[in-house]
């Protein structure tokens, strides 16, 4: 019992121990982890001042866990494996959480900031001149880094400011004799003819009196006196209502996120709000949405499929090939077809949207002497093309594990075929191919799911092109399903995070539906066999 | 005397025969399959030392040899994209390696409860390719970036930290199996003599499991090296972007226009890569077959 107990916990006595452990490698787990402590007591700062109260938690946790970990001579295995898991749950598993969060929600352009900073943005969109309201004399500066601003004088004091920096005092301003600013430290008056020429920005210029928009803003027509105006839309905090002021509208919010009046008009930002199975809802009955889905489902599927079909017959034959022992310079002949592994992917994949270009490309242009083919707009020919470049991509790393696993499958197997009097075509379909599955099964599994979501191909040859003529998506004939969920989230005018989302999850279980029956068959494979 | 040499001579000829019936295709076919992986290259190497740099003008291999196009490439910020791409991939790929390897020593040579169950998850969370999260992660990243700057959005270690969430994912289980491979008398022996688990780790274990660490530093150097989704939502500044994302900007609009820039481009960033592989070649076959998958 107590030899197992020494086995486990490493230093065997704690006395010895620390005279063992008193070294190099000592001092340099405790610079580590003062290091690490001191960036995560930055980030608990730091978030506590920004009231990010969830990074806050975190951080703590992570503090208290890192350095319970690590200082204790008990819990070896979880030294070795905090690291990783710090990085997989923050970056991988909070994130599918969040994605699957953001499903059900309807995140999107005009939904992203939080309930406060939409209503504060509110404040901000629009303004109105408050009546009888006193002028103010004013001189259009500019600040050190060249941002347009107002200096005003208001109750004989000069302040100034610009767009995004309230009006403050200027220690050391003069006024003159028609009680405008005439000299203010630190900005440079603009004079007439440098007005007149940035006229547009400074008649649209708002700069606020202070960081609550309620309190209003300076702007001007002339450039010479300064009116104050208020938002025009007043936030009630009690009614939680905002109230058109020039046309006495209120607003109310809404279950979508924004605030609307009773004829229907919103006041954007929104923010977000969860909208139940609204986003998947929309993928099964929305008919250009779910006949999409279908297609580029579909798609996908026969892509990711004959991807691997194609490399892998070529690759494999090219190791048969190879595979003679009187074959010489196979080293060379190696080093020489890895090239299109070697080459990164997304660089190969604009080439060749290159090499196909109609008419200018390679292909076109010279191999075939000036043909008209257009390999990349027409949608038939766009999905052959896709294919085929994917094969160049693809084949090498089906050349190398074939030729591994060739070398893997015993001789006497042939032997005995061969006195069996086997054919070579009955010998690869009976012997080769069975033997070859069984460790290239799983590889061919883990490509499919590769291709499954091989944006880069996509996106670099095609673009997902042609464009179907007016889906309200903007998606085209060879986009896959990751290309549709970048496209709705990234590309579009009107960004969809929700949606997005939403299909992100429908790949996913797509995906690990295919890998959990794949993997189930090939072991199967493995038994049999 | 004349019986004999009719002997050989049919002996010879009869070899020669089989070396054409087995033999002499296979090089025909090593000759085509060799042209058709280099021909693209061959091609955008031809194209990166054209004088115009147009892709209208190409209609040989070779016409015009310049360096033009590379000094107009040197013009844009092609050498920092390209460090942004090092660094980030470099790092990223240290990092996966370290903490892949931990894992997978934990996993091998350690027996603690939940230890089945973690293998397992980590095989079902491995099916989920990070790029299907990048909304969250955008997100993510918007509200870190409030709190901690440097994991915000625009941050080369925001981009890294993002990288390395990937790390135990793919790679531990191929580590995994190597590291089982690895006799355990020798912790043993080891331990006897008083290293510590520390030592045995980072002395012994990893020395003998170079080969796949190299593998893998290798397969995830390319993987962030060619990212571009997450590279793309993460960073904007055009000072910060990595090669994959500043590259695509040369012939996302004007295609046609400024093709030779692009191919000097792509021809410099592949040679690393390229020249990895082929010092790398002997170990990743060895990799291959246990399980890699190149990004």
């Amino acid at each position: 019992m107590s030899t197992v107990a020494t086995k486990d916990e490493t230093p065997a006595r704690g006395s010895t121990s620390h005279a063992r452990e008193l070294n190099g490698w000592w001092f340099a787990k405790l610079a580590v982890m003062a290091v690490i402590n001191a960036g995560l007591l930055y980030a608990v700062y730091s978030s506590f001042m920004v009231e990010e109260w969830w990074i806050l938690a975190v951080t703590v946790v992570l503090l208290v866990v890192v350095n319970w970990v690590y200082f204790s001579k008990r819990m070896v295995p979880a030294k070795y494996l905090l690291p990783g898991v710090i990085f997989l749950l923050v970056y991988q598993v909070f994130t599918m959480g969040y994605t699957a969060y953001i499903a059900f929600t309807n995140y999107g352009s005009e939904n992203t900031i939080s309930r406060d900073q939409a209503i504060e943005q509110i404040l901000r969109t629009g303004d109105v001149r408050v009546e009888g309201a006193v002028d103010l004399p004013l001189k259009v500066v500019r600040n050190e880094a060249g941002e347009l601003g107002f200096a005003v004088v208001v109750d004989d004091t000069v302040e100034a400011g610009t767009a995004d920096e309230p009006l403050d005092t200027v220690d050391g301003a003069t006024i003159d004799d028609r009680g405008a600013p005439q000299e203010v430290p630190g900005w440079q008056i603009l004079s007439l003819a440098e007005v007149l020429e940035v006229q547009g920005e400074v008649t649209a210029l708002r700069v606020p009196f202070s960081d609550d928009p309620e309190d209003g803003w300076v702007r001007t027509q002339t450039g010479a006196v300064g009116f104050q105006s208020s938002p025009r839309f007043s936030y009630d905090e009690a009614a939680d209502t905002f109230t058109d002021v020039t046309t006495d509208a209120v607003y109310t919010p809404n279950d979508r996120g924004f605030f609307e009046s009773q004829d229907g008009t919103r006041l954007t930002p929104g923010w977000p709000v969860t909208i139940g199975f609204e986003n998947f809802q929309r993928m099964l009955t929305d008919s250009r949405i779910s006949s999409a889905l279908l297609q580029a489902g579909a798609w996908t599927f026969a892509f990711a499929f004959l991807s691997v079909a194609t490399t892998f017959f070529l690759g494999l034959f090219l190791a048969m090939t190879f595979n003679h022992p009187a074959v010489r310079g196979r080293k060379l002949i190696r080093s020489l077809l890895i090239l299109p592994y070697a080459f990164p992917g997304f660089l190969a994949a604009l080439v060749w949207k290159g090499m196909l270009n109609n008419p200018y490309g390679f292909i076109n242009s010279t191999i075939l002497g000036g043909a008209d083919i257009p390999w990349l707009t027409e949608e038939w020919l766009a999905r052959f093309s896709i294919i085929a470049v994917n094969l160049w991509l693809g084949f090498p790393y089906m050349f190398l594990i074939a030729t591994g696993a060739l070398q893997a499958i015993p001789g006497d197997v042939y032997e005995a075929a061969k006195i069996d009097g086997a054919k070579p075509f009955r010998v690869f379909r009976s012997i080769t191919l069975p033997l070859l599955m069984i460790s290239v099964a799983p590889l061919l599994i883990a490509s499919f799911s590769f291709n499954f979501n091989n944006f880069n191909l996509i996106y670099f040859v095609t673009e997902g092109g042609p464009n179907i003529p007016g889906h309200p998506l903007a998606l085209g004939e060879t986009d896959i399903l990751i290309s549709v969920v970048y496209k709705v989230a990234v590309v579009a005018g009107t960004k969809q995070y929700g949606l997005a989302a939403a299909m992100s999850i429908l790949i996913f279980v797509i995906v690990g539906l295919v890998s959990w029956l794949g993997f189930r068959q090939t072991r199967k494979l493995e038994e049999v066999l | 005397m004349a019986a004999v040499t009719d002997a050989t001579g049919l002996r010879k000829a009869a070899r020669r025969n089989r070396w054409w019936r087995d033999l002499s295709w296979r090089y025909l076919v090593a000759v085509v399959a060799i042209a058709y992986a280099a021909f693209p290259i061959v091609f955008v190497i031809s194209a990166s030392l054209s004088r115009r740099g147009t892709l209208s003008g190409t209609t040989g291999l070779f016409t015009s040899v310049t360096t033009t196009q590379y000094e107009a490439l040197f013009e844009t910020l092609f050498w920092q994209w390209m460090l942004n791409s090092l660094i980030i991939g470099g790092v990223s790929a240290i990092g996966t390696v370290l903490m892949a390897a931990a894992a997978a020593y934990a996993f091998s040579r350690f027996r603690f409860k939940g230890r089945r169950n973690a293998l397992t998850l980590l095989l079902l969370l491995q099916m989920f390719p990070q790029l299907l999260a990048f909304v969250a992660i955008l997100l993510l990243l918007l509200a870190l970036g409030n709190a901690i700057p440097i994991l915000g959005l625009n941050s080369r270690m925001g981009l890294i930290a993002v990288y390395l969430g990937g790390a135990l994912g793919a790679n531990t289980f191929l580590m995994y199996g190597f590291f089982n491979s690895v006799p355990r008398e020798l912790d043993e022996a080891a331990r006897i003599d008083g290293a510590s688990h520390s030592r045995i780790f980072f002395t012994i274990i990893l020395r003998l499991v170079a080969p796949v660490l190299a593998v893998v530093a290798l397969l995830s150097f390319v993987g962030s090296f060619s990212d571009f989704i997450i590279a793309r939502v993460v960073l904007t500044q055009q000072d910060q972007l990595t090669v994959a994302v500043g590259l695509y900007q040369f012939v996302s609009g004007q295609f046609d226009a400024r093709w030779g820039i692009f191919a000097a481009g792509a021809v410099l960033a592949s040679i690393p890569i390229v020249l990895l592989f082929q010092f790398l070649q002997r170990y990743i076959v060895g990799g291959l077959t246990a399980g890699a998958v190149k990004g």
